[in-house]
């Protein structure tokens, strides 16, 4: 699977956040976006999962060759596209077994689900990413703190097994064992048929997960792309040098 | 708790899939049925002294008729709510009556009329749910049923007519005192008018495990449906009573004036749900109240979901020391319709208490307004007493109200009050979508999810029913927003 970003630019409320940002993702792939705080980092995971406060003003995504820039998010998600969101929100009084299982039968259309296997999953699931197995007849993210949330896309992505990830800034708000425990599934689901992009602001979660692919986005725009050297490079100096680049 | 949810979810995927294979997802289809007998249209003496005439009643009965026809006409048609100028008295059939048959087997009623409940799943419903159930079709109840457990232990359940005349001093006893004809013009109405409806009395100290069920179907164009209900759950007894409720879509409107009167004896405990779905061309303004004794607790679960108009504010007269009430009520109030639901817990006597929930979903233009009544009595020592209502608008027309009224006249009360207003939010909706949800999946999950805490509450077949309909809603709004 291959994600191509051509030329993106889009705007939040009429205020053009993204320009021309260019960035190709295959199968196999490891990709690190960094950034300074206001970069548009977040912007470019709500626009590729179709958000609809993000207006896409140019440019296109395109996925495994099909062209989904004006997709909707059900859309993108059925082709492949799975995005861990930063604040991911809560919603009262949908059950995670029963959420989980309406998603799941419209990314896999032809796998029948036999209930109480997909629970079984779903609870071990839970263990692996460290949610007490109680979790499954709660309402989705309703009452869970930050990490709890944290956790409870990478089930997400477990049970659902998309194939073009992106992560936005997954490492926020987890303490040091929750984001080894993170980096690990990540590792663990990886195969060569699996993209991630990893959206963070701190290169420490690329520590666990080395990236293949670097790329720095300021003011909107890719101001630089390397490979993993070039976050240990931000890690000493910081993002100013790269404002003059750029 | 979390195998019962699981399971819950289970099996109303399953009972909407069957509901769907059976072509059942519209109500309003209609059937070409003669009336065997019609008072015609209007009302007036001649028709009520017909009704009761045609009934075979007692001389009493008859003369609380008339005495509820001069009060119906005296009062003026209540404007302090909804629009009700679309009810073309004149024009109305008050009494119609599809068969003298009354059957205790489906094989026995009419064909057309047994299709029809077939369709809506009332004979399945009572082999797998109910201890009892009674089936009326316009005017009359045609079908009725008991199982023999019961009836051995006493338990009589059975349309008010056939009650009338097999029980008289017990229907005396009990007809029209919760509900006096002199409460509001549609209780007159109904009074003057009535045919059909359950009488259900639990004797001493019976606990009726599985529920009793009365489904009421209006076929007739332009049809007025007056059935009154009397429950009487008799000291240290059980009951749980429901209710369903279709008609056709007519382009001229049906009226609906029930009334309900359940006595909760001491130490009683009764239980009443009911989910109307009447086509958007019926005034749904039916009278419900409880008179609960010492110890006695009452539980009122409605799902008003259908209909033109409903007014319904289902009350609970605490009269015992200690009696308590628990009101749930859900609201949706689809295009072009109007909800004015509600609850009134009225306290007259020491440690009394009562909680009152609320929740009402507006779509389209559609509006919802919630009208109570909490009244605490002086002497009413400790009385207690919560309201929560909760309302979900879905589109930018849709509009919700909310008019509590309280009445508090002794000091040691407690009273909380709790109102909250919300909308579909596009952060939950996008979320939901990113998972591959589509957008109508997401916002009736995201509804159904809002109705979550009182959908609970309700019996798996009416919650399936909800379900379903709210989907249906859904589905019909298309792009919400």
């Amino acid at each position: 699977m291959i994600l191509e970003i051509k030329n993106l630019s889009a705007s939040v409320e009429d205020k053009p956040i993204l320009k021309n940002v260019n960035l190709r993702i295959g199968g196999g792939e490891i990709h690190a976006l960094m950034g300074p705080n206001g970069a548009g980092k977040s912007t470019l995971g709500n626009v590729l999962i179709g958000h609809p406060d993000y207006k896409i003003t140019g440019g296109q995504i395109i996925l495994d060759g099909k062209d989904i820039t004006y997709a909707t998010p059900e859309e993108r998600a059925r082709a492949g596209l799975f995005l861990a969101f930063q604040s991911p929100v809560a919603v009262e009084g949908v059950r995670i077994s029963t959420f989980l299982r309406i998603a799941y039968s419209h990314l896999h259309p032809d796998e029948k689900i036999v209930i109480a296997d997909f629970n079984k999953r779903i609870k071990e699931a839970m263990k692996t990413v460290g949610l007490d197995e109680s979790f499954i007849s709660r309402s989705v993210n309703d009452g869970f703190s930050g990490g709890e949330r944290k956790r409870f896309e990478i089930l997400q992505m477990l049970i659902l097994k998309p194939k073009m990830i992106v992560l936005d800034e997954i490492d926020s708000g987890l303490d040091v064992d929750a984001l080894r425990m993170v980096a690990e599934q990540l590792k663990k689901y990886f195969s060569k048929d699996v993209g991630y992009l990893i959206i963070t602001h701190y290169q420490r979660i690329l520590k666990d997960i080395e990236p293949h692919f670097v790329h720095v986005l300021v003011n909107g725009t890719i101001a630089m792309d390397g490979d993993r050297t070039l976050s240990d490079k931000i890690e000493e100096n910081g993002y100013d040098w790269l404002k003059e680049v750029a | 708790m979390e195998s019962t949810y699981v399971n819950k979810d289970e099996e109303i995927d399953r009972l909407i899939n069957d509901l769907k294979s059976n072509g059942a997802l519209d109500y309003g289809f209609h059937d070409n049925i003669n009336p065997v007998y019609s008072t015609g249209k209007g009302l007036s003496r001649q028709v009520i002294e017909e009704i009761s005439e045609i009934k075979k009643e007692p001389d009493w009965m008859r003369r609380i008729r008339l005495h509820a026809y001069e009060i119906f006409m005296s009062k003026p048609v209540p404007t302090w709510g909804p629009d009700l100028s679309g009810i073309d008295w004149e024009n109305m059939t008050y009494y119609s009556s599809p068969d003298e048959v009354k059957a205790t087997n489906w094989d026995e009623v009419p064909k057309e009329i047994k299709d029809t409940f077939e369709k809506l799943g009332v004979p399945e419903m009572e082999r797998k749910y109910l201890a009892g159930s009674i089936a009326q079709y316009d005017s009359e109840g045609i079908y009725n049923s008991l199982k023999k457990e019961w009836e051995d232990k006493g338990v009589v359940f059975m349309d008010l007519d056939s009650a009338l005349k097999r029980y008289p001093d017990l229907v005396k006893e009990y007809f029209a005192k919760a509900v006096p004809p002199s409460d509001n013009k549609f209780a007159a109405l109904n009074v003057a008018v009535w045919s059909g409806g359950a009488f259900l009395y639990v004797p001493r100290g019976v606990h009726v495990d599985m529920p009793l069920q009365t489904y009421f179907r209006i076929n007739g164009e332009a049809t007025g449906q007056f059935e009154h209900t009397i429950v009487v759950a008799d000291e240290g007894s059980s009951v749980h009573y429901l209710e369903g409720c279709t008609a056709p879509i007519y382009s001229k409107d049906s009226l609906h004036a029930a009334i309900v009167e359940y006595y909760v004896m001491k130490n009683a405990h009764g239980r009443y749900t009911s989910v109307q779905n009447w086509s958007n061309s019926v005034y749904n303004m039916p009278t419900k109240r409880a008179w609960v004794e010492e110890n006695g607790n009452m539980e009122w679960v409605g799902g008003s979901l259908g209909s033109k108009v409903t007014m319904i504010y289902p009350s609970s007269y605490l009269r015992g020391r200690n009696a308590t009430t628990s009101n749930l009520n859900i609201a949706l109030a689809g295009p072009g319709t109007v909800k004015d639901t509600g609850a009134k817990a009225i306290h007259m006597a020491p440690n009394t208490s009562s909680k009152i929930i609320a929740k009402s979903v507006s779509l389209g233009d559609g509006k919802s307004i919630y009208r109570g009544l909490v009244r605490i009595n002086k002497d009413a020592v400790n009385a207690k007493s919560h309201v929560q209502c909760d309302a979900l608008l879905i589109n930018d027309e849709s509009v919700s109200y909310t008019m509590p009224h309280d009445e508090i006249y002794e000091p040691t009360a407690n009273f909380t009050h709790e109102a909250t207003v919300g909308k579909i939010g596009t952060e939950e909706l996008t979320y939901l979508r990113s998972r591959g949800l589509s957008e109508d999946e997401a916002s009736s999950l995201i509804v159904l999810g809002f109705l979550d805490d009182v959908m609970k509450e309700i019996p798996m077949e009416f919650a399936v029913e909800m379900n379903r309909l709210v989907k249906l809603e859904m589905s019909k709004m298309g792009a919400v927003g």
